[in-house]
């Protein structure tokens, strides 16, 4: 069995040109997908009988909160494999990917932010889902906080990426401690950022939006992976070869 | 003792961006030693860390006996004595507490053992001193005193007579004699040629 | 300059066999570097005393930003002693591998030749007993002093307890990480602090409920199951970052 397109993804030149080809695969499925649910959303949707025509920021919300955990979950995975097989690149792409789940997790509370006021009055509630966000803020910052002290690329490469793992696994438990928190001061229904129940109209828009944003990390990923690996090999023969002079 | 063959075949790491060793790669057979010569920043150093398994090569090999160290790191470690620039000692223990802690966590020694490894280094009567009022040649002897008290067939040594006097270099030397007579390795780096008489010493000249 | 030494020729040392009766196990091993640190700390007595002068200055501040009254301090209590306990362990967190890491003992410890998870594991058991078990034995005085019943303080012991051994262990993930920063104090917070939100909020509402009458074996099992897993989990990882610290 052959496993070289295994090995060549470890190889930075290949993977460089790889993902130049690629990224316009997903950049414009991605821009089409999230226009394509915006209208939906925005336009097609009724307005939800309870909240009106508020609830519409759930388009944007929550594909950005699960995106955030989702780029958690690749970056952890990224980082392990970089760690325990020594692969360069899986620690590039982990490190391309932490810039982005922070941004998911900031468009999620910010969202959910301006989601809470229509609802609630204020702009701010102690909800699990928020509360929950807002510590995955904390990882990603400790994440690139980790990086960026440690000096020695490779070091701060294979610490981070401890602290990764280590993280991906508190965080179902921070996830569970903070629901549980949450339900022992049981405040009104309609203070949580309760899902409205969702018709297929609803629905549709919710999943092409949360494609959409897949896609658009898989392109924006791909191009801060690129612009890691020409960083990172700055010193190498293949990439003054591959560069125009 | 029984000791195995130090084998090291092109050898490349990298400290950060800097490629500080390439292709390093030698042969070394019980009772010899190895001299590791070059300037300051020649990868001397990093050298003997990577042999210790506490750096990580990108290429190449060391192999300890036929096998690489890498399959069994730890019981390759236990076989092997390292001696950094600064001595490991604890400056709020005694000479003796230090050497029984360090030395006992590798393997049993007695207060008796660890009194006669002093002796050997001149040191015994520091045993008692609290390391923190020792002075640099001092503390060099009761870390040589432990070099002794392993009993592992390999040395990894940095710069093993720094802050010694005359004599302490002579002492360098006749503890490395008796570890070559015993069939062990030494690989050291030195800026000075060490007077180890009786055994193979070659030398392997680092480029910066 | 020094006398000539007789010469004392010793016997080569005897070959360390695997198996042989000279061989130490982990388990002896790790006993003998939770006493060196235990003998260590015990020769400076004084820095045991800083982390626990720290959290009752941390607990001293609730009574004098909020109010004196104390039925008014009891519904802060849970939160106020959680919070100066997460302080005070992060602070004391500097002194587990520090001094290690600069002499070179950390190191050999690496070469050793035993399982570093287990002499890790020794070192932070003696920083929780130096550390975190005194802070358990504060926690119960502060509580005190903010308007807890004496009926709460076996809870407040317990969950103190369970908490503090959670939060050394991850905390000794977070300092073997940031070995070789400078100035590290701060990303060491911001590293722990995430982490241990589980122990916090299990423990504070611990704290609540002994204060309160109410039934708290149910976070007292929760904090209880944490610390089972921090205590496998743990050392792994911090074993695992103060090899990539050292490299």
């Amino acid at each position: 069995m052959s496993f070289t397109w295994f090995h060549r993804l470890g190889s930075p030149p290949y993977v460089y040109a790889l993902a130049a080809r690629l990224t316009p695969w997903f950049a414009w499925p991605a821009g089409l997908l999230i226009a394509a649910a915006l209208y939906g959303g925005l336009v097609l949707a009724p307005p939800d009988y309870q909240q009106g025509d508020g609830f519409r920021i759930i388009y944007v919300h929550a594909p950005s909160a699960w995106m955030s955990l989702m780029v958690y979950t690749t970056m952890a995975l990224a980082a392990a494999v970089g760690l325990i097989w020594r692969i360069k690149v899986a620690h590039a792409v982990a490190a391309s990917c932490a810039p982005i789940g922070a941004s998911f997790t900031v468009a999620a509370l910010v969202t959910g932010s301006l989601w809470g006021q229509p609802m609630w009055g204020t702009y701010w509630q102690w909800d699990p889902r928020l509360t929950s966000e807002l510590v995955l803020l904390f990882l990603y910052l400790g994440y690139m906080g980790l990086r960026a002290g440690i000096e020695d690329l490779q070091r701060a490469d294979r610490a981070s990426a401890v602290l990764a793992v280590v993280g991906v696994v508190n965080v179902p438990i921070i996830h569970y401690s903070v629901t549980w928190w949450n339900s022992l001061h049981q405040a009104p229904s309609v203070m949580r950022l309760a899902k409205p129940t969702l018709a297929t109209s609803m629905l549709v828009p919710l999943l092409l939006m949360l494609l959409g944003f897949t896609l658009f990390f898989a392109a924006v990923l791909l191009v801060r992976l690129r612009a890691e690996i020409l960083a990172r090999e700055r010193a190498s023969s293949w990439l003054r070869e591959a560069l125009p002079a | 003792m029984a000791a195995s063959s130090l084998e090291v075949e092109n050898l490349h790491v990298w400290r950060g961006e800097r490629h500080v060793l390439r292709g390093v790669g030698f042969a070394l057979a019980p009772g010899e030693c190895l001299a590791l010569r070059g300037a300051n920043g020649a990868g001397k150093t990093s050298l003997l860390r990577t042999l210790a398994g506490l750096m990580y090569p990108e290429e190449g090999a060391v192999r300890w006996g036929g096998s690489d160290v890498r399959r069994d790191l730890r019981s390759f470690q236990a076989s092997l004595a390292y001696l950094g620039h600064e001595p490991p000692l604890k400056a709020d223990l005694t000479a003796q507490e230090n050497l029984r802690y360090w030395i006992g966590t590798r393997r049993r020694v007695s207060e008796g053992e660890v009194r006669a490894g002093l002796a050997r280094t001149g040191a015994e009567s520091l045993g008692a001193r609290l390391v923190r009022t020792l002075s640099a040649g001092q503390r060099r002897r009761v870390a040589l005193a432990a070099l002794t008290l392993c009993a592992v067939p390999l040395w990894l040594l940095d710069e093993p007579a720094t802050n010694l006097d005359a004599e302490g270099q002579h002492l360098v030397g006749a503890l490395i004699s008796e570890q070559l007579a015993r069939g062990g390795l030494t690989v050291a780096a030195v800026h000075h040629d060490l007077p180890v008489g009786g055994g193979a010493v070659r030398t392997l000249e680092l480029a910066a | 300059m020094s006398m000539p030494q007789p010469r004392v020729t010793l016997a080569a040392p005897p070959a360390v066999v695997a198996g042989s009766s000279l061989t130490v196990g982990a388990l002896a091993a790790g006993g003998l570097a939770l006493a060196r640190d235990l003998k260590l700390a015990f020769r400076r007595p004084a820095q045991l005393l800083q982390p626990l002068g720290f959290f009752v200055l941390v607990t001293l501040i609730f009574p004098l930003t909020l109010t004196p009254e104390l039925s008014q301090l009891r519904q802060v209590a849970p939160g106020a002693i959680w919070a100066a306990a997460l302080l005070a362990s992060l602070l004391a967190l500097e002194f587990l591998f520090r001094d290690d890491a600069a002499d070179g003992t950390l190191e050999q410890y690496v070469l050793s030749g035993q399982s570093l998870t287990t002499l890790l594991f020794a070192k932070t058991a003696a920083h929780w007993l130096l550390s975190g078990l005194p802070l358990a034995l504060m926690a119960p005085v502060a509580a005190l002093a903010l308007g807890a019943p004496g009926s709460a303080l076996p809870g407040i012991i317990a969950a103190v307890v369970l908490g503090s051994i959670t939060l050394s262990l991850i905390g000794a993930i977070g300092a073997a990480l940031t070995l070789n920063i400078k100035r590290s104090s701060v990303l060491l917070s911001i590293l722990t602090l995430p982490l241990s939100l589980p122990v916090l909020i299990f423990g504070a509402r611990t704290t609540q409920l002994a204060i309160s009458g109410g039934p708290l074996l149910a976070p007292l099992e929760l904090l209880g199951a944490l610390a089972v897993l921090a205590v496998t989990l743990a050392p792994l990882a911090a074993a695992a970052a103060v090899r990539i610290s050292l490299e």
